[in-house]
């Protein structure tokens, strides 16, 4: 199973490098992470997307624990929670398909942000299913090129993950 | 007060009550050694970083203090990478002072430059690379107390050139808030009310105890556990001593090299009350087949540790100590005597070797460890290098107090015990220190011979010389067809006189009637002595536990061998 993480550090140099090196030297796998800054100044959020067992995930957060600059760990695939990814996909078009793609990309709610004469960047949000469906369709047309931010989550509701 | 980025480091040192440190000098580091020069800090200088580190670790393992190192940058601080994982792995606390290429220079390759803080990031409870000399006083305090609480652990500070150099504001305050770091001490009481039921029920407990209990100072709490429970207990090797080895509670070590009542008991238990220990898989075997009819209680600070390896049923993270006592204060006398006596009965059955030679007339090994422990004293601090002779130190030599006893468990470093046996007699000037090697292991830091002598220091070296490297000799003779592929390290060289041209004494046994002899020559002088004891080489190290098999398989060897 999948599991997503919420970890809060502390912003110094080399956190990012201490928290990665952990999962590959514990042999846990990553499936994708992503930073950013918070609220608060001096203090990220990564979201790690994580894959294992129950057993795995919980030796997960409690090495992470041990870090000394991480201050809060928490697994947000146990509870209701929003979960966003942002994917840019240029995706070959020529003025007859132009149309077909247009339409595809309305229906997914995203947009094209980008045209040349042989090609357009789409820039899509959702959940993974949402991207991967898009993704499919446009395989027809020819995918030139993909980047994905990984995911980003936050829990519904009023509740927060705020450091301990 | 202003003061200089050199001068905060003794400062910080003084006020974190630091008397003593270890350490070799170099260029990045030659605004800190001309500190050194001017202040009263004792120094010892050794003759290689590894022996530094491993001595650091020796001095905090004997005292419970924090060992601290000095070293330069590049080669001075990636010789400490051996002794700072050894320390990483058993837990023992450090605070490592490198010093780095000087700020402008960092990441562009110059001479004597080497990422140390991303070297040592797996094998460091944290550590530091300091970018402003603002930040210098905080950092160190932080290391100290990182390195000393919770579960203890080595922390690295690596200090730019220039940043000895920088003058500012020192006004010092013990850091003892950190945001992301707030080990849990006082034990769930739930948790612990739980344990004490399980205790009280239990029919067929065993105690598993392992270094945490001897780092927690809990070795009155466990013996009164044992004690008042009618429980046995067994010991991981990094807690030989934490409960007397003369107590008829007292099964010996489990696991690969333990003893047959240690793991048969392990194996029938109903209850496992596992304190401090890590389930390492040299202890457990077969995962699937430990302690398989058995509830296991785990008390542990690290909660990481609780469910790493073994499933556990009553979880209590906290120091070991503290929870003990909660334990203790419900605890009722145990009912037991049934089971003690069918364990009581494994270890008549199945005694370890102790023949003074072998048939044809060698000595054995394990013979000249148990004279060594019966002419040394009770408090007498052991320190052993890794392979053969450190499990037969573990199995023929009586520990029966805490942190007598200093082996490098859980890396098994080869050349620990002789530099770690110099920071014990620093420690404890007034004990007896016995470093008990392997021939292959006491050449891994042969050079620290130098640093003995210079210091006079008072530490008996026991080369248990087989001329091979045993441990690994006898797994070729077990798992791989007795093909000794570069195991004979015969021909050299005479320990004796490596020994005097050091300036030590060197002795050389090699009949078992000479042996006591030796032991009290050398116990009888002031000052370092090299015993090169000649040993049976075909002699194994039994009982044992193929890898990954269940502890209750037990090779007992062919006949006594």
């Amino acid at each position: 199973m999948k599991h997503v993480l919420a970890v809060l550090v502390e912003n110094k140099s080399g956190v990012l490098t201490r928290v990665a090196g952990l999962f590959s030297r514990r042999g846990f796998n990553i499936d994708n992470i992503t930073v950013g800054e918070t609220v608060t100044p001096g203090i990220s959020r990564m979201t790690i997307t994580v894959e294992g067992d129950e057993m795995v995930v919980e030796q997960v957060m409690k090495q992470l624990n041990k870090l000394i600059n991480v201050l809060k760990v928490s697994n947000l695939s146990l509870e209701p929670a929003v979960m966003r990814e942002l994917m840019l996909i240029k995706v070959r078009a020529e003025s007859q398909t132009r149309g077909d793609i247009q339409q595809i990309v309305e229906t997914f709610r995203g947009k094209v942000v980008d045209v040349s004469l042989d090609s357009m960047i789409v820039e899509v949000t959702g959940n993974e299913d949402k991207l991967e469906a898009i993704k499919l369709l446009l395989q027809s047309y020819g995918i030139r090129e993909i980047v994905r931010t990984g995911k980003i989550a936050l829990l519904r509701g009023s509740k927060i993950t705020r450091e301990a | 007060m202003k003061l200089k980025g050199a001068a905060m480091i003794t400062a910080v040192l003084e006020k974190e009550q630091v008397d003593l440190v270890f350490g070799y000098p170099g260029g990045a580091v030659l605004s800190l050694y001309d500190q050194l020069y001017r202040c009263k800090l004792k120094h010892i200088l050794v003759r290689h970083e590894q022996g530094a580190v491993h001595a650091a670790d020796g001095y905090a393992r004997v005292s419970g203090k924090t060992g601290v190192v000095f070293a330069t940058s590049g080669p001075g601080a990636t010789n400490l990478v051996t002794g700072i994982a050894t320390a990483y792995m058993d837990s023992v606390p450090l605070v490592l002072i490198t010093g780095q290429v000087a700020t402008r220079l960092i990441g562009t390759d110059s001479f004597q430059e080497a990422d140390i803080t991303g070297i040592t990031l797996p094998i460091t409870k944290h550590n530091y690379l300091i970018k402003d000399v603002q930040e210098l006083p905080d950092a160190l305090s932080e290391a100290f107390f990182i390195a000393s609480t919770g579960r203890p652990g080595p922390v690295l500070v690596d200090i730019p050139k220039d940043i000895f150099e920088l003058e500012d504001q020192f006004d010092y305050t013990h850091r003892r808030e950190i945001p992301g770091y707030k080990p849990t001490i006082e034990g769930h009481s739930g948790q612990i009310q739980r344990a004490v039921k399980a205790i009280n029920a239990a029919k067929r407990p065993v105690i598993f105890a392992g270094g945490g209990v001897i780092i927690a100072g809990a070795s009155a709490e466990l013996t009164e556990l044992a004690e008042r429970g009618r429980i046995p207990v067994v010991l991981s090797l990094m807690a030989l001593g934490a409960f007397p080895g003369n107590s008829p509670l007292f099964l010996g070590m489990p696991g690969m090299h333990g003893t047959v009542s240690a793991n048969y008991s392990i194996s029938e238990a109903d209850l496992i009350i596992a304190a401090g220990v890590r389930f390492d898989d040299r202890v457990t075997g077969q995962l699937e087949s430990f302690a398989r009819k058995a509830q296991i209680i785990h008390i542990d600070i690290d909660p990481a540790e609780i469910g790493k390896n073994v499933a556990i049923d009553i979880p209590i993270v906290g120091d070991v100590k503290k929870v003990l006592q909660g334990i203790l204060k419900r605890l009722q006398p145990g009912v037991t005597e049934d089971w003690l006596k069918k364990v009581e009965e494994w270890r008549q059955g199945n005694p370890l070797c102790s023949e003074k030679q072998t048939s044809e007339g060698g000595m054995k090994p394990q013979f000249v460890i148990r004279e060594i422990d019966r002419l040394t004293p009770d408090n007498a601090i052991i320190c052993t290098d890794v392979g053969q002779h450190q499990m037969w130190t573990a199995q023929h030599y009586c520990f029966r107090l805490p942190r007598t006893f200093l082996s490098s468990g859980g890396l098994g470093t080869m050349g620990y015990g002789f530099p770690a046996s110099l920071g014990a007699t620093l420690a404890s000037p007034q004990k007896t220190v016995f470093c008990i090697a392997g021939d292959g292991s006491f050449q891994m830091n042969i050079q620290e011979l130098a640093t003995a002598v210079a210091y006079n220091l008072n530490i008996k070296v026991a080369i248990i010389n087989n001329g091979c490297l045993g441990m690994v000799r006898q797994w070729q003779e077990l798992f791989y067809g007795g093909r000794y592929s570069h195991t004979s390290i015969q021909g050299g060289p005479d320990f004796v006189k490596v020994a005097e041209a050091y300036g030590a004494l060197g002795l050389r046994v090699s009949a078992p009637s000479e042996v006591a002899g030796a032991i009290e020559q050398a116990l009888a002088i002031e000052g370092p002595v090299v015993i090169d004891f000649l040993v049976d080489a075909g002699e194994n190290v039994y009982p044992m536990v193929a890898p990954n098999r269940p502890i209750s398989e037990i090779i007992m060897g062919s006949g006594k061998r």
